[in-house]
């Protein structure tokens, strides 16, 4: 951080509506000068998302968004916790099964919905086995770096005060890889944020991802586009916000500073 | 110059070093870290490693404390050999040691899960008090200072009741002004405890002023080149002409010349 | 003993567990080509339980390892293969330069100037969770269906969390580093050039590594929906066109190598030693 005279109080607030304000002002006036009919003004963006909110439709495809993110991300969870701190306590193991996730990692799991839906056919089981695809491998690879970079000397403190290895990893290992793992679940869960929407505009029939594909192709309401983009928007940041709240519990905070 | 002749250990012997080598192996070149060392370390005494930087003070320590086993040799403690670390004999790290995500009371109770909660929770008031942390049981090591950091992996210590210290470079990183402090407080503990101590450093004075015994070794391969007993009554007098003469007597052995 | 010195020493032993100590390495050298073929002997494994597998799939439409070997023959064949993984590449490569040369610049500038990061951040942290799939329709009706939708899909994608990697990396350079550079006489300038920047590589080349994985990620969604040509199209054509599934999975595949190819190649980068300071230096 360079400048020494320290911004005001005011000023927290002047900037972010000054550039809020001028980032609507060139929506608005773009639309005017170009005369378009298809893209929508903000006000137009503002009247679809009551339109949405009246039709009680939105909070259906919310409810649908969020249950999928949630089965097919807790699941990932659920299995690549484990999984991930076993690979990362046993080295041998890790290697051998290293090389597989290194190949399936990169496919897009957006690639896998010709097979998820062979597999589930079209609906909610297909998306969450391409949500859980897309949260998988991260949370794995997050837990079994996190183990593998848990400093040698904690581990050395675990058995030198007598502790069985299963206790050595339920009270050395595990708390001092949370940070870590933490790290690696927001950024699964914002994948699967990623992922919910696309999966949403191909493999189902529900859910703020088929309101985009859904109001655009049945008669081009990019009013409506927008506001489910708004919406997409927002809890995704609500998501991500409630995460990081998770990083300030006192038995974590240590892992996430970063000023000296 | 005087030549210190090692004096015969009049206590019987805790820890016996019987011509330990220890050699590593790496990316096929093997360096020969310590050489042919014998040593002997009294019930009750405070005996200091001394040397230069890499000479593979830590690597005996870590034998000593079982982490490490030796290439040759054996290293027995109330005569039975060192297979692995032992709660009888605890590990100080610097302050590095201290598990960033418990607060000073789970710290100092890590090693007590086998006592009952009554129990525990005595012993851990009982040392939080010993090492002057009152007021701060529910903090994290986050928000300590170095030397406060340093009691506590002192506390954590001590609270398992051992026989053993081993402390590597425990005042290392700390200030000149709370090292000095921190060594008064060591001796303050080590006489009330009387817990053998075995303590690596490389500061030629902390040494003199710590110790029963200073084992002077030499550059890699680590072998004793000295063993200097400190014949100074307690509470030691840093100026006084006995003091001197030993300090210099180290000094000239490592082959420094005392002037700057 | 310095801290280093210690680490070196304590670095030895892998597993606190004693036993394993220094290394025998005369025993370590004959073991060595044994644990190498491990990893390789579950790959065969896997593929023998999907050969088997896919027979007790009811639909029979997913082809077994052979079968998309014989999907692959057949793409390159036809000179799908390469025409396919260079269209996909090309709009991978325009997207995330085109990310690149704007968000890091931008990035570096909010994160040092206090008041800059105030004006944009909460319009940043507003639009960077909106998946950048759900811009298809926008970018179908800006650019039309073509290489500029799935282009411009990509820069958004890469655009967010570049700019956010360099903002925070600047915030985290160490404020010595910058005092030490201003205390030599340094202009303004001077500092963001000399110790900024070289200060940020490394967290910068972490946040290019990920960022290109979602390049990647959304490349084929884009090409699902929004082109005719590469990768992601080809699965989906595959599957459209008559239930391919033998090239579908040859698709998957070719998506996969690629994809790690590209993370290998931003990994090497990573080591090269003049950015190496940055990856060693929290070891305890």
């Amino acid at each position: 951080m360079n400048t020494l005279t320290e911004p005001r109080k005011w000023e927290a607030y002047f900037w972010p509506t000054l550039t809020a304000a001028l980032f609507l002002a060139l929506w608005y006036f773009s639309v005017a000068w170009t005369k378009t009919n298809i893209f929508p003004s903000p006000r137009e963006v503002v009247r679809g998302m009551a339109e949405l909110v009246r039709q009680h439709a939105l909070w259906g495809d919310i409810v649908d968004s969020l249950r999928r993110v949630a089965i097919g991300f807790g699941t990932a969870a659920v299995l690549g916790i484990p999984i991930g701190l076993t690979l990362g306590w046993y080295p041998a193991a890790d290697q051998v099964v290293n090389p597989v996730m290194q190949l399936l990692r990169p496919i897009s799991p957006i690639a896998w919905i010709p097979v998820a839906i062979i597999f589930f056919g079209v609906g909610d089981k297909a998306a969450i086995f391409l949500i859980f695809m897309g949260a998988y491998f991260p949370i794995v690879v997050a837990c079994a770096s996190g183990v593998t970079n848990v400093p040698a000397m904690y581990r050395r403190a675990g058995h030198n005060f007598g502790l069985t290895p299963v206790q050595v990893l339920a009270r050395v290992v595990f708390p001092a890889a949370l940070p870590r793992i933490l790290m690696g679940l927001r950024i699964a869960l914002g994948i699967a944020w990623l992922v919910v929407v696309a999966a949403e505009m191909i493999a189902v029939d529900s859910g703020l991802g088929y309101l985009v594909i859904d109001s655009r192709n049945s008669g081009k309401r990019y009013d409506l586009v927008v506001a489910a983009m708004l919406m997409i928007g927002v809890i995704g940041l609500i998501l991500d916000t409630a995460f990081r709240s998770l990083e300030k519990i006192q038995s974590v905070r240590w892992g996430f500073r970063n000023e000296s | 110059m005087t030549l210190i002749e090692p004096m015969e250990v009049a206590v019987k012997a805790k820890l016996c070093v019987e011509q330990v080598g220890m050699v590593f192996e790496r990316d096929g070149k093997s360096t020969h870290v310590l050489e042919n060392i014998d040593l002997e370390v009294g019930d009750g005494e405070f005996v200091c490693l001394l040397g230069p930087s890499g000479c593979g003070k830590t690597t005996l320590l870590n034998a000593m404390a079982g982490f490490l086993a030796p290439t040759s040799g054996t290293i027995r403690v109330d005569g039975e050999p060192v297979r692995r670390p032992d709660p009888r004999r605890i590990f100080v790290f610097q302050e590095r040691g201290v598990f960033p995500w418990l607060t000073v009371e789970g710290n100092i109770e890590f090693g007590l899960f086998k006592l009952t909660r009554a129990e525990r929770a005595a012993r851990v008031a009982q040392y939080i008090r010993m090492v002057g942390l009152k007021g701060f049981e529910k903090s994290y090591p986050h928000d300590l200072s170095g030397g406060m950091k340093q009691r506590l992996e002192v506390a954590r210590a001590l609270a398992v009741n051992p026989d053993m210290l081993f402390l590597d470079e425990p005042f290392g990183a700390l200030d000149s002004i709370t090292r000095l402090i921190m060594r008064g407080e060591l001796l303050r503990i080590w006489e009330a405890e009387r817990k053998t101590i075995v303590f690596v450093t490389h500061d030629i004075d902390e040494a003199v002023q710590l110790a029963d015994r200073v084992v002077v070794m030499s550059a890699r391969p680590a072998t004793i080149q000295q063993i200097v007993p400190i014949d100074i009554a307690h509470p030691r007098d840093i100026s006084s002409a006995r003091y001197l003469e030993l300090r210099d007597g180290i000094f000239k052995q490592i082959g420094l010349a005392h002037r700057i | 003993m310095s801290p280093g010195s210690a680490r070196g020493e304590g670095g030895e032993e892998q597993r606190p567990a004693v036993s394993t100590g220094p290394v025998h390495d005369s025993h370590a050298a004959t073991m060595n080509w044994r644990v190498q073929w491990r990893p390789l002997a579950f790959i065969a494994f896997l593929l023998v339980l999907w050969h088997y597998g896919v027979k007790h799939e009811p639909s029979h439409l997913l082809p077994g390892p052979w079968g998309v070997v014989g999907g692959l023959v057949d793409l390159l064949h036809h000179g799908l293969l390469l025409k396919y993984v260079v269209a996909s590449l090309y709009r991978v490569t325009w997207g995330f330069v085109l990310a690149v040369v704007t968000a890091i610049p931008l990035g570096l500038a909010a994160g040092w100037y206090r008041r800059a990061e105030m004006a944009l951040n909460p319009i940043v942290q507003l639009l960077r969770p909106i998946s950048p799939l759900a811009w298809i329709p926008i970018a179908i009706l800006w650019f039309g269906v073509g290489d500029l939708a799935a282009i411009f899909l990509i820069y958004l994608g890469c655009f967010f969390p570049l700019m956010l990697t360099a903002m925070g990396a600047v915030e985290n350079v160490p404020s010595v580093y910058i005092r030490a550079g201003r205390n030599f006489g340094l202009s303004q300038s001077e500092v963001i050039w000399r110790v900024v920047y070289p200060a940020v590589i490394p967290q910068l080349i972490v946040g290019l590594r990920i960022t290109l994985g979602i390049a990647w990620l959304v490349v084929v969604a884009a090409e699902m929906i929004a082109v005719d040509s590469g990768l992601g199209f080809l699965i989906v054509d595959a599957r459209n066109a008559g239930n391919r599934y033998d090239l579908v999975v040859a698709g998957m595949v070719a998506i996969g190598v690629i994809g790690l190819l590209l993370d290998l190649g931003m990994r090497s980068l990573e080591k090269a030693q003049s950015f190496r300071w940055g990856y060693t230096e929290d070891e305890a």
